[in-house]
């Protein structure tokens, strides 16, 4: 018995230092006062300069902000679209061509970025010879190259929930006089909006932290955040780079800290409800 | 029950009518050219095992699914081309299928909105309702804060709350407990009194449909075996699938031995007894029928009979078991042919009369009007 719990504890120390060590030594560089990344300079650390140093270039911010915009377009518009297909295939039975539809709206998961970021290039390079649109790389096209691979996710949450839904809920809608538009509307969307928004974060994510695809689709002048990042370390790392990479850590982990305590508290309302029902009962 | 205001000599035109009705899934035939007639203000109960076709038949009713052949008449009008949200029909589920994100009123006042009726003329309906299914005190509350029982008087209410003039009833009291359900059918046949609702009920618990039907079908692999009163089908089943599927019962092969008009002879070979019966059934002298006999209906007597006291209707046995169940007495008795059979015994008399049984050379009989003969 203590030899498996001396096991099982070393497990996990060790697993989570493999996950957790390098994102806490950037956390620490991240204040390190001297120019070169690996030379901890104990005098005048920790400081804030490279927190200083990241605010007043222009380069990232913008970059940041276009970050933002791409991801937050792409999530909805892959939300809504994520949300259709899932219901689609959840709830329509043997449609003809479904075989198809699963396919595609699953390929960009598991096809390399590499091939996916080429052949929207591709894409959008032919288009834009036939029709004029879109006109040149840039938001526009990495927005819509984003869409296409975070919509693949969503519809995937989407189904998912779906398929763990009671039907007949959506029959006593019906049954009751709704038609399947309200439905959809009243009781289908309210129930699986934990995983829609679920979707919406997971696709926000995506896009925020895509590399590869952005690369192919970007035009000059547009870079997202990652492509900055990656450039600058390209030409050495500098440390107002795990400035960078800090926020956003902590930015993300402050998400989850949030959704998970608000998770908890819906959790033991409900055990306590479903508690008071059942010596009620009685 | 609801009294109908026709002076005319003919009977009223079925509310409910089911034409030759099929439903196939695949090459599964789950209804098989049912033909039904349901009449205004009755309590029809389906019964039946599982895979009979009696939930298909309801979800047929309700339009969840789309007849393979045959039509459907619900008050004259053909439902074939009508979806379900325009139905005139409502259906409680067996999971009640309650909105978990809507509070009871909300839920019960869902269908009475689709209506486009006024808020405060479905807030009135919602109340009134909930006031029938004594849920008023409750009407904040999500279906999770809630009881079983108070999540079927939901569903109930929910289901009441369009007012419609026929309610489908996916086995309603099934995920209640023994007690409860008790009290909820009888709750049920009063809640119908009083509204005229006609009610389908789906249930394959035969004590249930006893208690509710006014009449009832016993469906068998997509089929209706026997339509009837209740007591018409405990006491005339038509085959033996029937008369074996409600209560239990001695099935006695046989033949026909001898036939006058309103009596028939048969021997049972393999029971090495003769049985009597007052029916009259379509047969000929030589065909193979079976009798039917309720355990309630034998006489059991605990003296042993010499052979020549043995003739129709009476055989001698050994009690091989007694199971004690309270109300009866179920009794095994192994007669001299090596057949067992199977008598219930009221417990009139206390405990000790039961015990001495065991073992116990026995002569059974039953009266010459008992046995049912059924030819299928």
């Amino acid at each position: 018995m203590r030899r498996t719990g001396l096991f099982s504890r070393t497990t996990l120390v060790l697993g989570l230092a493999f996950l957790y060590v390098p994102i806490v030594s950037m956390i620490v560089y991240s204040f390190n006062n001297s120019r070169l990344v690996t030379v901890w300079d104990a005098a005048h650390s920790p400081t804030l300069k490279w927190y200083g140093v990241l605010f007043s270039d222009g380069e990232v911010l913008d970059a940041a902000w276009l970050s933002l915009r791409v991801a937050i377009c792409a999530a909805t518009v892959s939300t809504v679209l994520g949300t259709l297909a899932g219901t689609a295939l959840a709830r329509f039975g043997l449609f003809r061509g479904r075989a198809l539809l699963v396919g595609m709206t699953t390929a960009p998961i598991v096809m390399p970025e590499v091939i996916s970021g080429l052949s929207l290039l591709l894409l959008f390079v032919a288009l834009e010879q036939a029709i004029g649109w879109p006109r040149g790389m840039g938001a526009l096209t990495i927005t819509l190259a984003h869409i296409s691979f975070c919509m693949a996710y969503v519809t995937v949450v989407v189904q998912s929930r779906l398929a763990g839904f009671d039907e007949s809920l959506e029959e006593a809608a019906q049954d009751l006089g709704a038609r399947p538009a309200k439905v959809f509307w009243r009781i289908t969307l309210p129930l699986i909006l934990p995983a829609v928004l679920a979707g919406w974060l997971l696709a926000f994510t995506l896009s925020w932290d895509d590399l590869v695809i952005s690369q192919f689709v970007a035009g000059p002048g547009s870079s997202t955040l990652p492509m900055v990042i990656f450039s600058k370390v390209r030409l050495g790392v500098s440390p107002d780079v795990n400035a960078l990479a800090t926020l956003m850590v902590s930015v993300v982990a402050s998400g989850v800290v949030v959704a998970t305590v608000w998770m908890r508290h819906r959790q033991r309302r409900r055990e306590r409800d479903a508690q008071l029902a059942a010596a009620a009962n009685l | 029950m609801n009294a109908q205001p026709s002076t005319a000599p003919e009977p009223v035109p079925p509310y409910v009518r089911l034409q030759a009705v099929s439903k196939k899934f695949g090459d599964f035939l789950a209804v098989d050219a049912v033909s039904l007639e349901i009449r205004r203000g009755e309590i029809f109960c389906l019964l039946g095992g599982s895979g009979s076709g009696k939930t298909t038949l309801l979800r047929l009713l309700a339009g969840f699914e789309t007849p393979s052949a045959g039509r459907i008449y619900i008050d004259g009008e053909d439902m074939s081309a009508v979806p379900p949200y325009e139905r005139p029909v409502n259906m409680m589920f067996q999971s009640y299928a309650l909105f978990p994100h809507m509070t009871v009123e909300r839920n019960v006042a869902f269908g009475v909105e689709q209506e486009g009726l006024g808020r405060l003329e479905v807030r009135r309906r919602v109340e009134q309702i909930l006031e029938i299914v004594q849920m008023s005190p409750y009407v904040g509350r999500k279906p999770h804060q809630l009881s079983g029982g108070q999540r079927q008087r939901v569903a109930l209410a929910r289901a009441l709350a369009k007012r419609p003039k026929l309610l489908l009833l996916d086995e309603p009291l099934a995920a209640l407990d023994r007690k409860l359900r008790e009290r909820t059918q009888f709750e049920l046949l009063n809640i119908q009194e009083r509204l005229g609702v006609t009610f389908i009920v789906v249930t394959h618990d035969q004590g249930e449909a006893m208690t509710l039907a006014t009449r009832m079908g016993v469906m068998d692999r997509g089929r209706i075996a026997q339509v009837g009163t209740p007591a018409q089908i405990y006491e005339s089943p038509v085959n033996r699938f029937v008369a074996d599927f409600i209560g239990s019962v001695n099935l006695m092969e046989g033949r026909v031995a001898a036939r006058c008009d309103r009596d028939l002879t048969i021997r049972c070979e393999p029971f090495g007894c003769t049985v009597r019966a007052a029916r009259c059934v379509e047969c000929a002298t030589g065909d193979t029928v079976w009798a039917a006999i309720r355990p309630e209906k034998i006489v059991l007597a605990s003296e042993e009979m010499p052979d020549e006291a043995l003739g129709d209707n009476r055989v001698r046995g050994k009690v091989r078991e007694v199971a004690y169940m309270g109300d009866v007495s179920i009794c095994l008795v192994e007669i001299d042919s090596g057949k067992t059979v199977r008598v219930t015994l009221p417990n009139r008399a206390g405990l000790a009369a039961q015990r001495d049984l065991r073992h116990a050379p026995v002569t059974l009989s039953w009266d010459a009007a008992s046995p049912v003969i059924l030819t299928r």
